[in-house]
């Protein structure tokens, strides 16, 4: 039985895994570390973190949904002095990989944001929420403007100079999503986080009223898996080279493999752990196995691989 | 079973397969007994648990959390805990519906627990509706300890109190109050909590039950001297701290008011230091 080599690159990082959390779904690891070794998987993706503490936004923040759950947490954390200080200390201590999310209101937020990171050691990447859909203002959903999207990511790239691999997070509620990737590769991103949450409603029938105290929320788990798969199909279609971070819905080995086949380089667990805290490493262990049972010697030949003509069909 | 303990939150909660070793219905609810084996030693009165339902296929993806209402230990089953369970959603439903010898993925013991007193002091035990189980549990402690021990149960209506015989014997007096008289007192459980305070002398009030009452007995106490430990109830996606969804707002001792999650700062919260104004409301920092 040959060997698999099941490791990752999203631009000059390398990960030994491709299974991340997904930013906003881990906090920042210590919770989900009482229940497995986060040096286990590819890398933590720690929630968005902003320049000052945030309460978020009002309760109800959570609905089930058939086969998914929509949350409106609105970006709550303690802000950039508190993160690097307690929760980024204490992953670096773990040893653990470290993808850090930002998120900013202004896209001088996410530069100063790039300016506080820039140099602290044992961060692999930065990803650039420029998506999350619980803010008060639609006009700071950044990834549904292509100019504001390429403003960020601009200014995200000239602080933090070259070597750090920048990772947009791009919304699926756009007409062209393949716009939209183009644009940031084009303003300096190495590589694109697919999809954050989808924006969505439910509306008690006790109180007749929307059941979220912030009324709209961002739908998760295998229900927009199909829009993840078709997002991130479309992105490497159009961008084949630009490294992926798939994410949506996958809760299985097989929903990894779906994602990965795609165009994906690395897949991100997120909802999945809400329901169970050794998702991340059951997920792992199932997509190993099928990689292996397909024939598959290393992880890189089965990224986009359903974009190949039939004749490479295994 | 795993189970790291290496950042301090839930340091003895692990995840394992466990098994359905009891399910009766009692009144409007049922009392289901599930075997967790040496984990039973690390569950304390105010723990809770996080419950995978509806099966490998369900489009159920969130777990459920429930207290702990009991442990107890039997040459039979070994260690067990027992919740008692509503059969309100989907979730509840179907965990209500297994049978003995069925398998559950649960997550256990989560959550922080009821603070015992290091001295005897007087205590009164608040339950409302289904609130009242992990009283009893608590109960037995406190008395244990020498506390004094009095409770008192309420619902809108009988069907609705749960108040199992055995859980009579640990407390020192029990009343029992429905708001539409079909059983015991006619009228809210808060009505007498002022005259039993001053009366018994209590020193510490433990609470469990709906939101709305938990907040009447804190604004009945509001500048006294009696603790007011109570357990919340918030709609949790995780319980184990991860999805941000269950916070209330709390006042710090220095005054700052942030929101914490009912899942690993709770589910039993200082009842003073709980904003209930602002619970449902955008917490401005």
């Amino acid at each position: 039985m040959s060997q698999l080599d099941f490791s990752t690159t999203l631009g000059n990082a390398w990960f030994p895994t491709p299974i991340f959390t997904a930013s906003g779904c881990a906090s920042s690891g210590k919770e989900l570390a009482q229940f497995f070794d986060l040096r286990d998987m590819g890398a933590i993706v720690t929630k968005s973190i902003m320049s000052k503490p945030r309460a978020g936004r009002a309760t109800p923040r959570m609905a089930e949904t058939p086969s998914g759950m929509l949350n409106s947490i609105g970006l709550q954390g303690p802000g950039i002095d508190a993160f690097l200080a307690n929760d980024l200390a204490w992953l670096v201590e773990q040893k653990a990989r470290i993808i850090v999310s930002i998120a900013g209101e202004t896209a001088e937020e996410f530069a100063s944001l790039a300016r506080r990171l820039r140099g602290v050691a044992g961060i692999s990447a930065l990803e650039v929420n420029i998506s999350c859909p619980n803010v008060e203002n639609r006009g700071m959903v950044f990834a549904c403007h292509l100019e504001s999207a390429q403003n960020v990511i601009e200014g995200v790239r000239r602080t933090i100079g070259g070597d750090l691999p920048i990772i947009a997070k791009l919304s699926p509620d756009v007409t062209d999503i393949v716009s939209i990737a183009r644009g940031v590769v084009d303003a300096g991103a190495d590589g694109l986080a697919l999809i954050n949450t989808v924006l969505g409603m439910v509306i008690n029938p006790n109180t007749m009223r929307p059941h979220l105290g912030g009324r709209t929320g961002g739908l998760s788990g295998p229900a927009i898996r199909p829009i993840a798969v078709r997002a991130i199909f479309q992105v490497h279609e159009a961008l084949p080279k630009v490294p992926i971070l798939g994410m949506g819905g996958v809760s299985s080995g097989a929903d990894a493999f779906e994602l990965i086949m795609a165009g994906a380089s690395g897949v991100s667990v997120g909802t999945a752990s809400f329901g169970n805290p050794t998702a991340i490493v059951k997920i792992q262990n199932e997509l190993r196995q099928i990689l292996k049972d397909k024939g598959f010697t290393s992880l890189r030949e089965a990224i986009g691989f359903a974009h190949r003509p039939e004749s490479s069909v295994r | 079973m795993v189970g790291l303990a290496m950042a301090g939150i839930n340091r003895s909660a692990a995840q394992l397969l466990a098994t359905i070793v009891g399910n009766k219905k009692v009144g409007q609810y049922h009392q289901i007994l599930i075997s967790v084996g040496e984990l039973v030693s690390q569950c304390k009165p105010g723990n809770f648990v996080a419950i995978s339902v509806g099966g490998p296929n369900s489009k159920m993806v969130l777990r459920r959390a429930f207290a702990i209402s009991r442990t107890t230990t039997s040459p039979q089953f070994g260690g067990a805990i027992e919740l008692i369970v509503a059969p309100h959603g989907n979730g509840s439903t179907w965990l209500c519906g297994l049978a003995e010898g069925e398998q559950i993925d649960i997550t256990l013991p989560l959550g922080t627990a009821f603070g015992i007193p290091t001295t005897n002091v007087n205590a009164l035990l608040v339950g409302g509706g289904y609130g009242s189980a992990p009283l009893f549990g608590l109960a037995e402690v406190l008395k244990e300890r020498g506390c004094r021990v009095d409770m008192l149960l309420g619902a809108s209506t009988a069907a609705k109190i749960y108040a199992p015989l055995e859980g009579k014997r640990s407390v020192n007096s029990l009343r029992i109050f429905t708001e539409d008289g079909s059983m015991g007192e006619t009228g809210r459980i808060t009505a007498p909590i002022p005259q039993l305070v001053s009366e018994l002398q209590i020193d510490v009030i433990y609470s469990c039950g709906p939101m709305a009452m938990l907040k009447a007995i804190s604004e009945i106490l509001s500048g006294g001297d009696v603790v007011h430990q109570c357990a919340v109830e918030e709609a949790m996606a995780c319980g184990i701290g991860i999805c941000m969804t269950c916070v209330l707002p709390v006042k710090d001792p220095s005054g700052k008011i942030s929101n914490l999650r009912s899942c690993i700062d709770g589910p039993v919260m200082d009842g003073a230091s709980i904003q209930w104004d602002l619970v449902g409301k955008t917490v401005v920092l």
